[in-house]
């Protein structure tokens, strides 16, 4: 039995007169603790895949089914890392992961357990030192770091990242990569991230799903990224794997699935 | 050469005014802060309480010329002192059941308003929150709304007098139906601006109704809610001549009433001025309350 098993998913909207098929086909296993990226140009339909695994957005035709339960609704088992952390702006950072941990494990851990793990969780992307500040506070990187917390708090069987350091500027991004990429080695959750930095996918991916252009975009290829962990960005630079899944990916993306702005 | 000797001329005249300052710190500052704070205090005045004080005085000037003659039809400032002096110098006199301060009637106004307008912040929210959720009953009720919210407070009082048949609680109702609308609308005007992505969080946490009731909807919501209640709490006082003219008794709406039927036109314009201030000091206070409870929420 496979982790996350996405089957023959198809998403359309009705729109008026005509349907606008948004994603065809989407056929995708992931396995127990892989971290998969999920790369392609904008208005591809990477997002709205994110939200159907996240069961945000219903399904049209198709299955995704994990640990062999069909996926319908959102819960807490698929924790999301929103793009613009959609921290709550009353809340400090203490409490917008609290709100999680109550909610999840208000029954099964007492105030203290929930306490420390608030705390643990926090600690893990180094963000104690801000717990009673509210998100209008701290910078964006901080913002995406307490968003990450309050995802892993939720103690979820699959994380899903929204192309979550987008808006960050190039150094905090970096920072904040090599945040998950430690996490990911010392938790070994399974992952999904959402990117349309090559250079992003192949750092931190095992393998990269490269996605066609819409409307009705699918899969085009899936690349396995076979570089060993743990992984330096600068050690990776002149690494002719890296290099070579770098351009692959850059081939996929730039010559057969140009990106063309005027396609509708 | 321009970078050197621009710091040159820079740096040197530091340490000449730190030892400048050595030598005089003592005698300096006194003089100093003094003036300075009185200066502050006296642009505030200026600023803040000179122009409505000078206005009010022209105002009053006006009126007193206006009306200081005979055959005039209403009391010049004179009159109103002359005639009302003890409703004005003592708020809180009590001789006899009935003969009491404007300060008793308008906190007895103020408990009346404190019942109609509770109700009407319960229920406003409530509903309001209800609507914000979803489209379909915001389109069936709206437009009701829309009608129903500019129905004068007195055109209520035959109808809420015929439903409830006792004086009492009509007059909480025209006070709660007046106030209401206001806050369901503006309610449920916030309840639809919450972020998707609130939402969006509220799902992945699958917080139930009442979760996201506290959670998610109020502090989201706090801004518009506010406002609401800000415009509804006027209106509840507003109201509170129409209700008192029900129900009689002690409030400051029925000392109108009473005064103008026996003609004191000065006391009805000492009391106009009692309701003026505390109708001020309530928007202040809701709008202190929302500035309280909403803080953060704006990014």
């Amino acid at each position: 039995m496979k982790y996350l098993q996405i089957d023959r998913v198809c998403k359309s909207y009705p729109g008026k007169g005509r349907v606008t098929e948004v994603l065809s086909d989407i056929r995708l296993t992931i396995d127990k603790g892989e971290f998969v990226s999920i790369i392609g140009h904008s208005g591809c339909g990477k997002s709205t895949l994110l939200n159907l695994i996240a069961g945000l957005t219903d399904i049209t035709t198709g299955v995704i089914k994990l640990e062999g339960r069909e996926v319908n609704a959102p819960g807490p088992d698929r924790a999301v890392v929103f793009q613009n952390h959609s921290l709550l702006p009353w809340l400090s950072v203490y409490d917008n992961v609290k709100l999680a941990v109550t909610k999840v494990f208000g029954s099964t851990k007492s105030r203290a357990e929930r306490h420390d793990w608030i705390m643990q969780t926090l600690e893990l992307v180094q963000m104690t030192h801000a717990i009673g500040q509210r998100p209008g506070e701290i910078s964006g990187g901080m913002r995406q770091r307490v968003g990450i917390a309050r995802a892993l708090a939720m103690e979820p069987k699959i994380l899903l990242l929204d192309e979550p350091f987008g808006a960050l500027d190039a150094l905090t991004r970096a920072h904040l990569q090599d945040a998950v990429m430690d996490i990911h080695a010392r938790l070994k959750n399974t992952m999904i991230m959402i990117t349309h930095d090559v250079d992003e996918a192949v750092l931190l991916a095992d393998r990269i799903v490269m996605m066609t252009n819409g409307p009705a975009a699918t899969i085009g290829e899936v690349l396995p990224v076979a570089i060993p962990r743990p992984r330096d960005r600068i050690v990776l630079a002149s690494n002719p794997d890296y290099v070579r899944t770098r351009e692959a990916v850059l081939r996929f993306l730039y010559e057969r699935h140009r990106f063309v702005e005027a396609a509708e | 050469m321009m970078g050197r000797s621009m710091t040159v001329t820079a740096l040197n005249p530091t340490p000449a005014s730190a030892q400048k300052a050595e030598a005089q710190v003592v005698p300096l500052p006194r003089p100093a802060k003094r003036p300075q704070r009185l200066a502050a205090l006296g642009r505030i005045v200026a600023e803040r309480i000179a122009p409505p004080v000078v206005v009010l005085l022209v105002l009053l000037l006006i009126w007193q010329l206006s009306f200081s003659g005979a055959a005039s039809g209403l009391p010049a400032p004179t009159d109103v002192w002359e005639q009302s002096r003890e409703l004005i110098l003592d708020p809180f006199f009590v001789y006899g059941t009935q003969d009491i301060g404007l300060g008793w009637r308008v906190l007895t106004s103020l408990e009346r308003v404190a019942y109609g307008f509770g109700l009407a912040a319960v229920v406003g929210v409530l509903v309001g929150a209800i609507l914000g959720q979803s489209a379909l009953m915001m389109r069936g009720f709206d437009p009701i709304f829309q009608v129903l919210r500019t129905v004068p407070p007195l055109a209520w009082l035959p109808i809420s007098l015929a439903a409830f048949m006792d004086s009492g609680p009509s007059a909480i109702f025209v006070i709660f139906i007046t106030a209401i609308w206001p806050i369901i609308i503006n309610t449920a005007a916030g309840v639809r601006a919450i972020p998707q992505d609130y939402r969006n969080v509220a799902a992945v946490l699958r917080l139930n109704q009442i979760e996201f009731f506290w959670e998610i909807m109020v502090p989201s919501a706090a801004p518009y809610i506010f406002s609401g209640l800000r415009i509804g709490v006027g209106l509840s006082w507003l109201a509170i001549v129409a209700a008192e003219m029900l129900t009689g008794g002690v409030g400051i709406g029925f000392f109108i009433w009473d005064a103008w039927n026996s003609s004191r036109l000065t006391d009805i314009i000492v009391a106009l001025v009692y309701i003026g201030v505390t109708g001020f000091v309530l928007d202040r206070l809701v709008g202190w309350l929302g500035h309280v409870v909403s803080r953060g929420t704006t990014e």
